[in-house]
């Protein structure tokens, strides 16, 4: 379980991305809907989750199921790591 | 002839054949000449009358292409915005072109809001997607579904009557200017046809071709893939980006593509990835443009596609495209952008107008039916770019650009007049950006620059001096510029100076600004 990771990846995409100190969209928003990312996003994104959890990504994984909410970034770096999902509250509806 | 034919010549030729790929989703020939002449209709009833401005606001996707297509046949005239536009963007857009007709998605429209009633001119909408209608105000006098209308069958499948004849407007493409405003780079039939044929000649386009294009359509290089795959009757795989290139690639191994038109900072990302894992043997032409290809990318890219023709372009806006450089050239000639494409003259210019010769650096000048016909109500700017050609009725375009030629006449670009940016293969002006750092609070003094990137080719960097007392941050700064400029023109880094360097008339001596 990785305490803070879900405020971690707000924190990161709301300082990198957003330019604000709050991420300020549900949890489940979609990142290429709301215009938050683009190509050369994506790999500032990759290179952030490389090196602060020590993971790889493959070609295969940088993909939206992987990488286009909060929510979806949690799940993919808990399964990258091979940890319990952490109990962390996961902000907004998950449908 | 008139821009629409391309599509209703194909859809004659080729009625069953796969026109559009998107999401997995083929879509015949027949069936978007049939979707495009309903909507065309539908324009009409609603009151769209002939040399109307239409403006599309939609990220990349088949409806763009319907309703570009139903602008064209209603008699009208088509611009695509940039799908990651800001409001602030596209209010001056839509005010500037005067448009009537608007069509967008939801989301867009939401966003929208608040500036609906600082479009007078715009009167109809309609709106693509899943959830075809906004709850809020309606946008103009009336609203509708695009889907609705193009798939009503109580509309006629038929053309409605032509009115467009070659000389009439048929695009406004808008693009950065050094002024600050972006500007409407007026198209008409001939011209956009008139590159069409040239490009597709010299690249000899073929029915067989199956060309991917995940460009922007509302940049022309992503635009014309639709052009020309419809004027030669060829399948455009359509992607809305490159920003899964997974996902892309799957796609392109899927369906076999032929031809690749990319940018040199897409190729900088696909050296990044391991590509020999993706079958792409079908591929046998790779365009590049947007600035000059550097000599390793060619050679990266020979080793990954060896079975592939390169061909290295330049082009602007304002006449589509300029030159070529043969593929055979590539090896001899690297760094050329090569030579004029047929029907087309080029030749390097001195300040007095006079052509010069091999070595001697000059503005490029283009001569050919494929330049602009000036920029939309902007009579001064025009007159920087168009000036008299050599027979009472001709104009040729003054580029902006400086090049030279070697002994064999190729082209070397060599830098620009003005203080444009290129960034991520998109013209920028420091300008705009200037403009946009001076409206927040705090700043006293702003200059934008280019600098180098690796990735990006040339980086937004704005170096900004602080009002007395203000303590705004670099995130300040970057937020105000993402509220309100599209994404490729946000400041990827900035500098706060206590003082900037000046010319003698006083004004900020960019050129002195060490990095």
């Amino acid at each position: 379980m990785i305490r803070g990771l879900v405020n971690e990846l707000r924190e990161f995409i709301a300082k990198n991305f957003l330019f604000c100190d709050e991420f300020p969209l549900p949890d489940t928003a979609s990142f290429l809907e709301s215009g938050i990312i683009d190509s050369t996003r994506v790999l500032e994104l990759i290179l952030f989750l490389e090196e602060r959890y020590q993971i790889t990504l493959a070609d295969e994984e940088i993909v939206p199921e992987n990488l286009d909410s909060i929510q979806s970034l949690k799940i993919f770096v808990e399964s990258k790591l091979n940890v319990l999902p952490c109990n962390e509250s996961i902000h907004g509806s998950v449908n | 002839m008139q821009l629409e034919s391309f599509l209703e010549e194909s859809a004659r030729r080729f009625p069953d054949k796969t026109a559009l790929i998107f999401d997995r989703q083929r879509i015949k020939y027949s069936e978007i000449e049939t979707r495009c002449n309903r909507l065309a209709h539908a324009m009409v009833e609603r009151g769209l009358r002939p040399g109307d401005r239409v403006a599309i606001w939609l990220e990349n996707s088949p409806e763009v292409v319907i309703a570009l297509f139903a602008a064209l046949k209603a008699g009208a005239v088509f611009l695509v915005l940039n799908s990651t536009a800001k409001a602030e963007k596209i209010e001056y857009v839509l005010n500037n072109s005067r448009a009537r007709v608007l069509v967008t998605d939801c989301r867009r429209a939401h966003s929208f809001q608040k500036h609906w009633s600082i479009v007078p001119h715009l009167e109809m909408a309609w709106i693509a997607g899943a959830s075809e209608r906004i709850d809020a105000q309606p946008i103009g006098k009336s609203q509708a579904s695009l889907s609705q209308d193009f798939e009503d069958h109580a509309l006629p499948s038929s053309p409605p009557e032509k009115h467009a004849i070659d000389v009439d407007l048929a695009a406004l493409i808008y693009t950065s200017g050094s002024a600050g405003v972006p500007r409407g780079v007026m198209m008409t039939h001939l011209s956009m046809i008139s590159a069409a044929t040239s490009i597709t000649t010299y690249l000899e386009s073929t029915p067989d071709d199956i060309v991917l294009n995940f460009l922007p359509l509302s940049f022309d290089y992503g635009l014309y893939q639709v052009l020309m795959a419809f004027k030669v009757g060829a399948t455009l795989l359509l992607e809305r980006s490159f920003t899964f290139p997974h996902l892309v690639l799957e796609a392109a191994v899927r369906e076999r593509i032929t031809g690749l038109p990319i940018v040199p900072t897409v190729i900088s990302l696909l050296l990044q990835m391991d590509i020999s894992r993706y079958d792409l043997s079908s591929l046998r032409r790779i365009t590049s443009t947007g600035s000059a290809l550097p000599t390793s990318h060619i050679r990266r890219l020979r080793e990954m596609f060896p079975q592939a023709q390169i061909f290295s372009m330049y082009g602007l806006t304002e006449c589509k495209r300029v030159s070529y450089l043969p593929p055979d050239q590539i090896d001899t000639r690297p760094t050329s952008v090569g030579r004029g494409m047929p029907n087309e003259e080029v030749y390097v210019s001195n300040e007095a107008g006079r052509r010069v010769g091999p070595g001697v650096i000059g503005e490029l000048v283009v001569r050919g039916s494929n330049i602009m016909k000036g920029y939309w109500e902007d009579p001064v700017e025009t007159a920087k770019r168009l000036r008299p050609g050599q027979y009472p009725w001709e104009q040729v375009l003054y580029t902006g650009d400086l090049f030279k030629t070697d002994s064999e006449g190729y082209l070397y670009f060599v830098g620009r007049k003005d203080d444009i940016v290129k960034s991520r293969d998109e013209k920028v002006s420091p300008r705009e950006i200037e403009d946009v750092l001076y409206r927040l609070d705090g700043v006293a003094e702003a200059a934008v620059v280019g600098v180098p990137d690796p990735m990006l080719g040339q980086a937004v960097k704005a170096y900004i001096i602080r009002r007395a007392g203000s303590n705004i941050t670099e995130n300040d700064v970057l937020r105000h510029c993402a509220q309100r400029l599209e994404d490729f023109m946000v400041p990827k880094t900035v500098e706060f100076r206590d003082y900037l360097p000046r010319t003698a008339s006083g004004k900020i001596s960019k050129r002195e600004i060490s990095p």
